[in-house]
């Protein structure tokens, strides 16, 4: 615990004193935990670094879907559901994702590997439908495609 | 850059990350170097070169040809067969709409100013941007020109915004300049989110420099020193070229402390958003570079006057600045000789869904929609019909095939013209129910309503409930009049446009494919509408 406090201050220490920082830091110290979550301990540094009211903290994190207050799975899995993957067959890619992870949209799975959630228009229509399992963005989705990406992301435990 | 014979351009986005472009790029190279060619053919990394959904695409400079789905299996023939011995490998190459050297290969005419660079050069190369002409507009502006001066050649030009309300930038610019406040901000709105448009992305992923160097000479034209780029949070690669851009040009001095050695200082910040849509609204943007949320604020005043930290403040839209350094290096005579006398220069456009060749294009203001569809996009898949387009996003309108002609530009389309900035352009085959696209806009809105205001929290919300009871079968004759009740409201009482702007799309849906709104309500139950219900189960 102590060790991840001194991890945190020094998170911290990479952005400016000042509210417009906030997001960045918020970013970086949900990424910090393994569940995917700020807890209140980093809204309480948070509130103290940038010098804004905890309650401040509290409502611009509640605000943004990238942020969590609840612990999640280790990865997070989002599916984009804007209309041009709906139009290539986002529900298909859902059901699949749903069968395969055994959990509903908002949901962790058990073994606390991963979280699936919806999400707005990533950017990459070009491969619709798109998922994004953290950092990467997998397009060009079929129930086939779904599996073997959550198995690779199984394998990496 | 060294002099080389042949250049192969690969596209680096998440796209083509997807695809497997990192095992592409180190079996070209082997395969270059095995034959003996890396003193005469470069293999350069650059941003998408504009064709999507094909995988792995690259380019071969200055033959034109460009390659779609290559695999690294295909490394060694495209090397050996093209590169050596000057045969392109038919089997893989696509024809394309990017200018090439060979009209043969051109679908249709774009006209590229704004993505001049993207696909051409490197763009974590600040020398490659400096050798395309970059920087020249900026070291002319801070050397030779006054900021009056700068403010008059944007003026001239009849730039406007293309972020959706076509305001004329010049005009904004010199709001800010006139402004008594002396501390002012330059912030570029890169929060990119109505859906089915990445073409913002591109650009940063493609081209960050001239984002920095049009920033650069706003803050000179208005007399601010820091300028701030918002962008979200979920675009990893723009932020990561972004904030090597911003290193290597302060250590090159065309940014940071004495731009060019002049007494003009200006800082570049990056700063991630973090999933609102709302954000791209600029008041709720301003609010959420303060650290708080993104609820919009009550205009008046506006950002010119009371923007950042109550300041005057400059927000344009990613390819509204992108259009800046060739116009001051260029001349605002040479921007008007692009597009409409009303709307001047260019517009950058992502097609996609039925049509053969989905991608980036960059056409004159005033092009029509027929030429974008058919001639760019290659028309619609073989033996498919046109059922209708949605332009614009989420926040867009829905045409039917008879408005194909109107004119792209902020005039011709009148109401309808915030559909423009966003510049999606989304082509529905037969297969596609109208219904069942605009279920799918309106679940878009509800979830992003930021819900500070009743009209678009609740609004959103009931209008979700009648369009699911419409694609359900339990829909009563007056539901449609009820939608268009609630959207006439939200557009006449919501806070920010997000919810004024549903408007466009039910009211569009609804004047275009009313038989097929009336069909759901009284005829056979729609199977694309039943499958849709089923799978969303209780969301």
């Amino acid at each position: 615990m102590k060790e991840g406090t001194v991890t945190k201050d020094a998170i911290a220490s990479r952005h400016p004193r000042s509210p417009e920082a906030l997001l960045a830091l918020l970013h970086d110290l949900q990424t910090a935990n393994a569940g995917n979550y700020l807890t209140p301990d980093d809204l309480a540094l948070a509130a103290s670094h940038v010098g804004l009211p905890l309650s401040a903290v509290r409502d611009a994190a509640t605000f943004y879907s990238m942020f969590s207050l609840r612990p999640r799975g280790r990865h997070i899995v989002r599916l984009c559901e804007s209309p041009n993957c709906h139009l290539a067959g986002a529900w298909s890619a859902l059901d699949e994702l749903r069968r395969v992870l055994g959990v509903d949209i908002g949901e962790t799975t058990p073994d606390g590997q991963f979280t699936l959630e919806l999400t707005s228009c990533l950017g990459a229509c070009g491969v619709a439908p798109v998922m994004m399992v953290d950092d990467e963005v997998v397009g060009n989705l079929t129930p086939t495609r779904v599996r073997e990406t959550l198995g690779r992301y199984r394998g990496e435990r | 850059m060294s002099l080389a014979r042949a250049h192969v351009l690969v596209g680096v986005d998440d796209e083509a990350r997807l695809a497997g472009v990192e095992e592409v790029l180190a079996a070209l190279r082997a395969a270059i170097a095995d034959l003996g060619l890396e003193g005469e053919v470069q293999v350069v990394e650059t941003g998408s070169l504009g064709i999507s959904g094909r995988g792995v695409v690259l380019a071969v400079q200055p033959d034109g040809v460009y390659y779609a789905g290559v695999t690294p299996a295909d490394a060694r023939p495209i090397a050996e067969e093209h590169l050596l011995k000057g045969r392109p490998v038919a089997r893989l190459r696509l024809p394309t709409t990017a200018p090439v050297a060979r009209p043969a290969d051109v679908l249709g005419r774009q006209t590229r100013v704004v993505l001049a660079n993207c696909g051409a050069i490197n763009p974590e190369r600040i020398e490659e941007y400096i050798a395309t002409g970059g920087y020249e507009a900026l070291g002319r502006a801070v050397t030779a020109l006054s900021p009056d001066d700068v403010l008059d050649l944007v003026k001239r030009s009849g730039l406007r915004g293309r972020g959706g309300a076509g305001f004329p930038t010049g005009v904004k610019w010199s709001a800010v300049r006139t402004a008594s406040d002396p501390e002012r901000y330059v912030v570029c709105n890169a929060d990119e989110g109505e859906p089915g448009t990445f073409k913002d992305r591109l650009i940063l992923e493609g081209d960050p420099h001239r984002l920095l160097e049009a920033m650069a000479i706003a803050g000179y034209a208005v007399g601010a020193h820091v300028g701030i780029i918002y962008v979200r949070g979920e675009y990893r690669l723009s932020i990561a070229r972004l904030e090597r851009a911003i290193a290597d040009a302060e250590a090159l001095g065309v940014l940071g402390e004495h731009v060019f050695d002049t007494d003009f200082s200006f800082r570049v910040e990056v700063r991630p958003g973090a999933g609102a849509y709302v954000c791209g609204e600029e008041t709720a943007l301003l609010e959420s570079l303060e650290g708080k949320r993104g609820w919009p604020r009550i205009r008046p005043p506006y950002p010119v006057t009371y923007g950042l930290w109550g300041k005057p403040t400059v927000v344009n839209n990613v390819e509204t600045l992108a259009n800046v350094p060739d116009i001051i290096r260029r001349g605002p005579a040479w921007y008007r000789t692009l597009g409409t006398p009303g709307c001047p220069g260019t517009k950058v456009y992502t097609i996609l869904g039925n049509v053969r060749y989905p991608g980036l294009v960059e056409v004159e203001m005033g092009t029509t929609l027929r030429t974008l569809i058919y001639e760019l996009g290659g028309g619609l898949l073989p033996g498919r019909t046109l059922h209708g387009v949605l332009i614009g996003g989420a926040a867009g309108a829905f045409l039917p095939p008879r408005e194909l002609d109107v004119r792209l530009d902020f005039d011709a389309l009148a109401e309808r013209a915030a559909a423009l900035g966003s510049g999606a352009v989304l082509v529905l085959d037969e297969s596609a129910c109208m219904v069942d696209m605009l279920s799918s806009v309106l679940r878009f809105f509800r979830h992003e309503s930021c819900g500070q205001c009743a009209p678009c929290r609740s609004g959103t919300d009931v209008l979700v409930r009648l369009v699911t009871s419409l694609q359900a079968g339990t829909a009563d004759a007056g539901t449609l009049d009820q939608m268009v009740r609630i959207v006439d409201a939200m557009r006449a009482a919501s806070l920010c446009p997000l919810g004024q702007s549903v408007a466009l799309p039910v009211r569009s849906a609804l004047a275009g494919f009313r038989e097929e709104f009336d069909a759901h309500l009284t005829g056979a139950a729609c199977p694309r509408c039943q499958a849709t219900v089923h799978a969303r189960g209780s969301h």
